[in-house]
Parts: structure tokens; C-alpha cells; sequence
């Protein structure tokens, strides 16, 4: 069965076209790298993917069901999350209550209970203090955990991201450039983590720059240049496909 | 307990200490005052400080509070409390209805749609003078209870400070709360919160409703304190008023809302000594606190003092 799936998507800002005719499928679990150059649309494919941006043109399915058009806290409803490039953390939280909003879907949603100083309402509260903590640990950030987000190293707060999203407990992960800002033993438990989610069964769809991360990491590669797909396949086909090193991996020669 | 309801208990104890050391019945009223104000500013700290959205009209809310408890005896025979209750609901709806479209907007587009919307309310008040009094305004009944009315300074003192406290204690609730950590994600990044789940504009419309039934509470116990009520109470004015204690006392902050309700009502009253320089030196004052304590009073003063201070906010 597949996970995510997009379906000729294509998306233009000012008539610059940005994603043209992308159609992919991902398998309900494994990691699927998305590489490309700077400015390829990476990141604008993880928008649309997740509800931040509506396709111009194109579906997007989520198991097997056309989510197109649908805003983000439908598809987290349905099992979908990510971490963002540009860094998006709630930075007037402590590491702790970042991952404890991770824990949304989850929650009671009944806004007047929580108008009231009910026990069970605080009980729940060191519940999900606790298991946050737990799921900061995951990333190696339970030293922080009280410091304010804000007091946080870049390398830090992109843990801190997948953190909250793994809070969540999601079927499907987009991962944006998770290992920017982090040093060699960082990555390396980055990427011991990333294979354990997909051990798990976790649909892992990762945006990254660190080749030799990508390739060890990945069960599929698929390789984006201005808007559209130019390869699609296993590591070591895409690694010595020539489209590949002309328009990619050329510039590194 | 006692670090999540520090405000509350600190409230209290103020609340108890005032009432000793006041030495006139003027202090009691201005303290009275002060409450009310209170109430209506941390109702709307957790639209602004906890969701991070202006708000510039709440003042119409305050005016339907007010109005209700004016019309709704005198017009339709209605108990007091009971048009109390329906002036509550009448704004809780209004700001469910009119919240939705508005929250979609941002930052200054925001601030003058909430700016309108005071200013429509006060229109409707000042306009509709066959039942509001028109620019005149309106005598308010007393409030009775089962014979008992409530009357006097000493009386009102602890009415509004009961309202005071249980507000505060409503606010630091809702803030230890998974909702008041979904409004604080709200404020940080709606694509984050909306990644994380969170149904941004469901939350945001809940933090409109709730300070606008702070709103009309206070307004409503404003009218019946003062058994008076003009269209001032809804005019923008007010509206400035109130999102200036907020912001003074400390965004986010239950004890910075009426620290923020004591500068704004009690300090000019301490300040009648400087006579006619007395709104110079409120606007000085202002000022200095914004530069010196840019967080507002309550929270800066905790980063500076750490420890103690902070759980109470
Ligand atoms: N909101 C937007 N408005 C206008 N143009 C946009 C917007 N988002 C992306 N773009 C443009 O779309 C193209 C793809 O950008 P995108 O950020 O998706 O690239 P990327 O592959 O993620 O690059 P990088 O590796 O640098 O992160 C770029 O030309 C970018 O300028
Ligand atoms: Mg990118």
C-alpha cells in the first residue's frame, strides 16, 4: 500500500514555475529521499504535501484518499507530519512545552474543561510532561528540556523539531533538511534514529543536503531539478544516473 | 496548586490587605474599580498575550455588558443577574459570529477591523436612543438578591473582587491548560500549531469568545456598581484603555492585566496632586515603563527577580 502520493503536481508564484507535473508514490514504510539543488522546490513539494500551499495543478493522496485542498490539522488528524527548513518552533515555550504541543492531536479539545481548575485536567498535564520529556530524550535534548527554546542552538532546535513531530505519533514524516546544523556525531544519531522510525513503520520522506547521509540512509531517491523529477530509484541508480551528475551532482564535480 | 494559582492567592491577599489599610471609602472605590478594570483585562490578556491577537474594540463588549443589565430590567422586566447572563451570552455570541471572519486577518489589518467593530457597537448604543438613552446615557437598577441588594461601597468592594479572583483563577486555568499551550503556539507559529494539529482558527475564535465574555461581565458589574451607564463605556477610548493595561502590566501575564488596571484607574487618582500635568505624568510614566520593562511591569520584573515571581505569572 502507499502512503503519500502526489499526483502531477505542479504549482507557479508569479509565473515562475516552481513544481511542474510531479507524480510520485511512497511506501507505507522506509525513508524516501527528495534531493535536488538549491531552488529545485523541495521544499515548496513538502507545502503542498502537507496543506501549506493548495496545487495549482495536481492531487495529493494520503492512504489511498485524496486529501488535495485540505489544511494542515486535517492531514496531522490523518498521520501526517513534518519539520520545517526555515525553523518554526514556539519560541516563547521551553524545550518541553514545544514537544508537548507535538502531543495536540491527542488531547482533550473541550475548550470549557479547561477553563476550570479540574484535577484530571492537571493530571493530564504531568502526563504529557513526562512523556514529552521521554520523546525529548529520542533526540538527545533532555538536558534542555527546561531551558527556553529561545536559549536553544540552531543544531538543537532542528532535534527539537522532530521531537514535537514525532510527538504526534505520525504514520508519514517529512523531514527538511533535519541534519543542518549538526556535526558528524549529531548525523550520525540523526540517521541511526531516522532508520529506526522506518524500522518501526513509519513512512520517512526526507529533504537533505548531506549526500552521504541521503545514500546510506535511503531506500529510494528521487531527484528534483527546476520543478520536475529527473531520476527516481534505488541509492546506487540514481547515484550514476548522468542526468543526475550533470544537472546535481556535476557542480560537485 | 500554589505555583498555578499564585495570582490568584496574590490577588487575594491583596484584596484583603487593601480592605485593612484602606483609610476612605474613596480608596474602596477606587479599588473597586480597579478589579472591574481587572477583570476586563485578563479576560482579554489571553486573546492578545496568550493567542497573540489584538484586539482594539473590546470596549463593545464591555457596552453590551453594560447595557444589558441597564435594558434588560428596565425594558423587559428581566432580573439583574439574569440580564446580566443574557448580555454575556449576547456578546460570547457576537464574538462567535464576527470573530471567525475576523481573526483571518493579521497584525494592523486586525487591529482597525476590532477597532471598527468597537466603534459599531458604541454607534448602535449612542444611535438607538429610545432604548439606550441615546449620548445621555441610562440609569441601571440595583442588583437584588432574595431581598438582599447590593448596595455600598463595602458591599461592591468584595463583589468585584470575588469577580476579580474567580477570573484569575478561570485565566490560570485555561494557561495551564492544553488549550492555553495551543493559543501560546498560535502566537509563536500558526504553521507549526497547524502542522501540530492544532485547528488555528477554531482556538483563535475561543480566545475572542472568552475575552468577550470577560468583557461583558465586567462592564455588566461596572453598570450595576455604578448605577449609571453612558456610551463611553463601549467607546474606543475604553478600548485603548484596556489593551494598554495589558500591554503595560504584561502580555500573558493574569498579574500584569491589574497591574496594568491599577496604573490606568488608580495611578491618576494618586496623581491629582500634579493637577493639570496629571495626564503629563501618566504619559511619562507609561512611557518609561515601556522603554525600561519592554515585556510589561509583571513579566520583566520576573525575568529581573527570577525564581518566586515567576511561577505566579
Ligand atoms: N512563497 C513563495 N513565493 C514565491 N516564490 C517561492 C515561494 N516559495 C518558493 N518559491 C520559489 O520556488 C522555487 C523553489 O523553492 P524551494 O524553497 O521549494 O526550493 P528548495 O528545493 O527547497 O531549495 P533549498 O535547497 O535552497 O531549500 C524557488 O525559485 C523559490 O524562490
Ligand atoms: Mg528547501
Amino acid at each position: 500500500m502507499t502512503s503519500l502520493a502526489a499526483d502531477g503536481i505542479g504549482i507557479a508564484f508569479g509565473g515562475v514555475r516552481a513544481l511542474d507535473g510531479i507524480t510520485f508514490e511512497t511506501a507505507e514504510a522506509g525513508v524516501t529521499a527528495i534531493i535536488g539543488p538549491n531552488g529545485a522546490g523541495k521544499t515548496t513539494l513538502f507545502n503542498i504535501l502537507t496543506g501549506v500551499y493548495r496545487p495549482g495543478r495536481g492531487r495529493v493522496r494520503l492512504f489511498g484518499e485524496d486529501v488535495t485542498g485540505e489544511p494542515p490539522f486535517r492531514l496531522a488528524e490523518r498521520g501526517l507530519s513534518r519539520t520545517f527548513q526555515n525553523l518554526q518552533v514556539f519560541f516563547r515555550m521551553t524545550a518541553l512545552e514545544n514537544v508537548m504541543v507535538g502531543h495536540h492531536l491527542g488531547e482533550s479539545h473541550n475548550v470549557l474543561r479547561h477553563l476550570l481548575p479540574l484535577p484530571a485536567v492537571f493530571a493530564g498535564e504531568r502526563r504529557a510532561r513526562e512523556a514529552a520529556r521521554a520523546e525529548l530524550a529520542h533526540v538527545g535534548l533532555e538536558g534542555v528540556a527546561n531551558r527556553s527554546a529561545a536559549s536553544l542552538s540552531y543544531g538543537e532546535l532542528k532535534r527539537l523539531e522532530i521531537a514535537r513531530a514525532l510527538a504526534a505519533k505520525p504514520r508519514v514524516l517529512l523531514l527538511d533538511e533535519p541534519a543542518a546544523g549538526c556535526n558528524a556525531v549529531e548525523t550520525e544519531a540523526l540517521s541511526t534514529l531516522i532508520r529506526r522510525l522506518a524500522g518501526e513503520g513509519i513512512a520517512v520522506i526526507l529533504v537533505e543536503h548531506d549526500m552521504a547521509m541521503v545514500m546510506s540512509l535511503s531506500d529510494r531517491v528521487i531527484v528534483l531539478d527546476q520543478g520536475r523529477i529527473i531520476a527516481d530509484g534505488p541509492p546506487d541508480a540514481v547515484r550514476t544516473d548522468p542526468a543526475v551528475r550533470t544537472a546535481y551532482l556535476g557542480a560537485d564535480g | 496548586m500554589a505555583a498555578r494559582f499564585g495570582a490568584a492567592l496574590i490577588l487575594a491577599l491583596v484584596v484583603v490587605a487593601v480592605w485593612f489599610l484602606a483609610d476612605s471609602n474613596f480608596v474602596l472605590r477606587v479599588a473597586t474599580l480597579v478589579f472591574i478594570y481587572g477583570l476586563a483585562a485578563i479576560g482579554l490578556n489571553i486573546l492578545v498575550g496568550d493567542a497573540g491577537q489584538v484586539s482594539l474594540g473590546h470596549a463593545g463588549f464591555l457596552g453590551i455588558g453594560a447595557y444589558a443589565v441597564a435594558i434588560g430590567p428596565a425594558s423587559l422586566g428581566l432580573h439583574p443577574l439574569l440580564a446580566l447572563v443574557a448580555g454575556v451570552l449576547l456578546a460570547g455570541v457576537l464574538a462567535l459570529v464576527i470573530g471567525r471572519p475576523i481573526l483571518r486577518l493579521r497584525g494592523f489589518a486586525l487591529a482597525v477591523a476590532t477597532l471598527g467593530l468597537g466603534i459599531l457597537i458604541a454607534m448602535v448604543i449612542n444611535n438607538e436612543a429610545w432604548l439606550t438613552g441615546g449620548p445621555d446615557g441610562m440609569r441601571v437598577g440595583r442588583l437584588e438578591l432574595f431581598g438582599w441588594r447590593a448596595r455600598g461601597t463595602d458591599t461592591w468592594y468584595w463583589i468585584a473582587a470575588a469577580a476579580l479572583i474567580f477570573g484569575a483563577i478561570v485565566a490560570s486555568s485555561l494557561k495551564a491548560s492544553p488549550t492555553g499551550r495551543a493559543l501560546r503556539a498560535v502566537h509563536d507559529s500558526e504553521v507549526a500549531a497547524m502542522v501540530a494539529g492544532i485547528d488555528v482558527a477554531r482556538y483563535k475564535s475561543a480566545a475572542f469568545v472568552i475575552s468577550a465574555v470577560y468583557a461583558a461581565i465586567a462592564g455588566g458589574l461596572l453598570a450595576l456598581y455604578d448605577g449609571f451607564v453612558t456610551p463611553d463605556v463601549a467607546g474606543y477610548l475604553t478600548s485603548i484603555e484596556i489593551i494598554t493595561m495589558v500591554v503595560l502590566g504584561g502580555m500573558g501575564s493574569v498579574l500584569g492585566a491589574v497591574v496594568g488596571a491599577v496604573i490606568l484607574t488608580a495611578l491618576p487618582q494618586m496623581l491629582t496632586a500634579f493637577a493639570e500635568y496629571e495626564h503629563m505624568v501618566l504619559g511619562l510614566i507609561m512611557m518609561a515603563v515601556m522603554i525600561g520593562l519592554r515585556a510589561g511591569i509583571v513579566p520583566s520584573l520576573a525575568a529581573l527577580f527570577g525564581g518566586v515571581l515567576r511561577r505566579v505569572r
